[in-house]
């Protein structure tokens, strides 16, 4: 099948807008969120129009339509990672799912096998956006466990040199991202899964980045937890997805309790309903739910290899070309092994909130600032970079138009 | 180019000429804010003579806007009394939300007039304030020393 980004850009309404102007829109802006496609408005729209009602409760037509619409979500979720059904758990979004999982880990009682005491270990990477380190940090903090973490080398990678010490005997924990939000690195989890099941702790996947943009087989990679969020993968915003090995979910207690969770309620406590219920408190998000299923169907339709290939053409593309352009570093990865379509920089003296600004007058989206991974900032000693993050509608001609923008900008600033 | 009411020639020479720009060692208080959205950070310095701003000198890394903003504020309020930088600073507040529906009064705020535009860009106005705020809280802590 041929792949045609711009065939599928007709598949995405916003791009029918311009920007600034009338000029014509070239986002590139996805790792912060994707655009959606009219397939997954329509199922959101579809839900609430002719099927909204509770999940699980209510002894009416609507209540099982909704259920079938959003047990199906959870099916296409679990066919998508390669995950059991009872697995998936929705929630309102990959911070939430790392908070979940962190906050049940600090749940955890004496015998349980997430218990965390003052002498385990809690193992992350410089590299995490704050949402899978902070959790961590907090649940260090509050159960006295050493918080430690794997270096990022000058290019943008991982540290494993030491990996027989920073994951070691006392590690409990090893929570890190499948693919850099800043450096575009895509991280070696082979080794890093296979030091932490030796020593008997579990690894939490950060796939807000990877999910979208490749096929990721739970099973194939032997991790233990997942989280991602729809919204970036062409989802709505307000649902995340938290994914843990079946065996392991029977022993992680639960982190919000409430209604739907529960299996039996005294006036003085609660047993839990089994995975995925136990997690899921409350009445959930149906609606976002089935615009992720839609999503997720979309991409399998046009297929996560092709995206992948085609977001690796575009990256060494844009690679390439900044290559050419003087005083432009790139923070990361400055060859494609390994690698996605998040590609940092900064450009001379140019603020990249200056630079940001300029491409925007030109109707060019990019991301500025830290985002939200202000260690990894200070560790490539940086304050702040640009981002461009690319997508499967974007184009060589989104590429180039950020390439000029970026030498418009030095006649601009330069002035 | 409308961007060009954004970034006028007065900030620009102030991003690239900062004023007052190296700390002093005795200041009556000395503040460090940054911006936790872009991580742009100022350290500011300011010391009193009586009622009267002897002095603000900072140092920092931020956008242009930031930059310069904090540069100006310096320039503008070094020499005036608290009320009037008080004063001032509420004016700049206040053409700062303003949306762009405000210009200015020049003969309040002088060069800062030239921040006019930002108010248009609502992500930049943070920007702009960034050394404002920090004056307001080194002043205050400086004054309550004084008092002491």
């Amino acid at each position: 099948m041929s792949f045609d980004p711009v065939a599928l850009r007709r598949d995405f309404p916003i791009f029918d807008r311009t920007i600034r102007d009338g000029r014509r829109l070239v986002y590139l802006d996805s790792g912060a969120t994707s655009q959606k496609p009219q397939a997954v408005m329509d199922a959101e729209i579809d839900f609430y129009r002719h099927h909204n009602a509770a999940v699980h409760r209510g002894a009416h037509q609507l209540a099982e339509e909704a259920t079938d619409i959003y047990e199906g979500a959870r099916l296409t979720v679990a066919e998508f990672l390669n995950a059991e059904e009872d697995e998936v758990i929705f929630t309102k979004s990959a911070t939430e799912s790392l908070n979940l999982v962190a906050y049940a880990m600090g749940n955890a009682k004496v015998g349980n096998r997430f218990h965390l005491t003052a002498g385990d270990g809690i193992v992350v990477t410089e590299m995490e956006h704050h949402a899978n380190l902070i959790p961590w940090q907090q649940l260090a903090e509050r159960t006295g466990a050493l918080l430690t973490w794997f270096e990022v080398t000058p290019e943008g990678r991982l540290d494993l040199s030491n990996i027989n010490s920073v994951i070691n005997e006392k590690t409990k924990v090893v929570a890190l991202t499948h693919q850099s939000n800043v450096l575009g690195t895509i991280n070696p989890l082979e080794a890093i899964v296979k030091r932490a099941h030796e020593v008997g702790a579990v690894v939490v996947l950060d796939a807000c980045q990877s999910v979208p943009h490749m096929a990721v087989d739970v099973k194939a990679l032997d991790i233990d937890f997942l989280a991602f969020s729809g919204h970036k993968a062409l989802g709505p915003t307000g649902v995340g997805v938290f994914w843990g090995r079946g065996s392991l979910l029977e022993e992680l207690p639960p982190f919000l309790t409430g209604g739907s969770m529960i299996e039996n309620v005294t006036m003085t406590g609660a047993t839990w309903a089994p995975a995925p219920r136990k997690f899921e408190a409350g009445v959930p998000n149906m609606a976002q739910a089935a615009g992720l299923a839609a999503a997720l169907k979309y991409l399998n339709a046009v297929g996560l290899e092709n995206i992948h290939n085609h977001e690796i053409e575009l990256t060494t593309y844009l690679l390439n070309k900044f290559a050419d352009i003087e005083n432009l570093r790139i923070v990361g990865p400055n060859n494609i092994e390994s690698r996605g379509g998040s590609i940092s920089f900064t450009f001379g003296d140019i603020h990249p909130h200056d630079l940001g600004q300029f491409l925007d007058s030109q109707g060019i989206a990019v991301r500025t600032g830290h985002h939200c991974a202000w260690p990894l900032n200070r560790k490539m000693g940086v304050p702040a970079t640009t981002r461009a993050s690319l997508y499967l509608y974007n184009t060589h001609e989104d590429c180039d138009a950020l390439v000029q923008g970026i030498l418009d900008a030095e006649k601009y600033f330069g002035r | 180019m409308q961007l060009d009411n954004l970034y006028q020639e007065v900030i620009l020479d102030h991003y690239k000429n900062p004023q007052n720009k190296v700390l002093a060692s005795d200041n009556d208080a000395q503040v460090h804010h940054v911006n936790p959205s872009c991580g742009d950070e100022v350290t500011l310095g300011v010391k009193l003579d009586g009622d009267k701003i002897a002095s603000i000198n900072w140092d920092g890394v931020g956008c242009s806007i930031s930059q310069a903003s904090t540069s100006i504020m310096s320039d503008l309020l070094i020499g005036k009394s608290l009320d009037e930088a008080t004063a001032i600073s509420e004016d700049f507040l206040h053409l700062m939300q303003s949306k762009g529906s405000e210009e200015g009064n020049p003969d309040v705020l002088e060069d800062a007039v030239a921040l006019a535009g930002v108010s248009k860009y609502p992500a930049r106005i943070k920007c702009a304030l960034l050394g404002w705020m920090a004056f307001k809280d080194a002043s205050v802590q400086a004054h309550s020393k004084e008092e002491k």
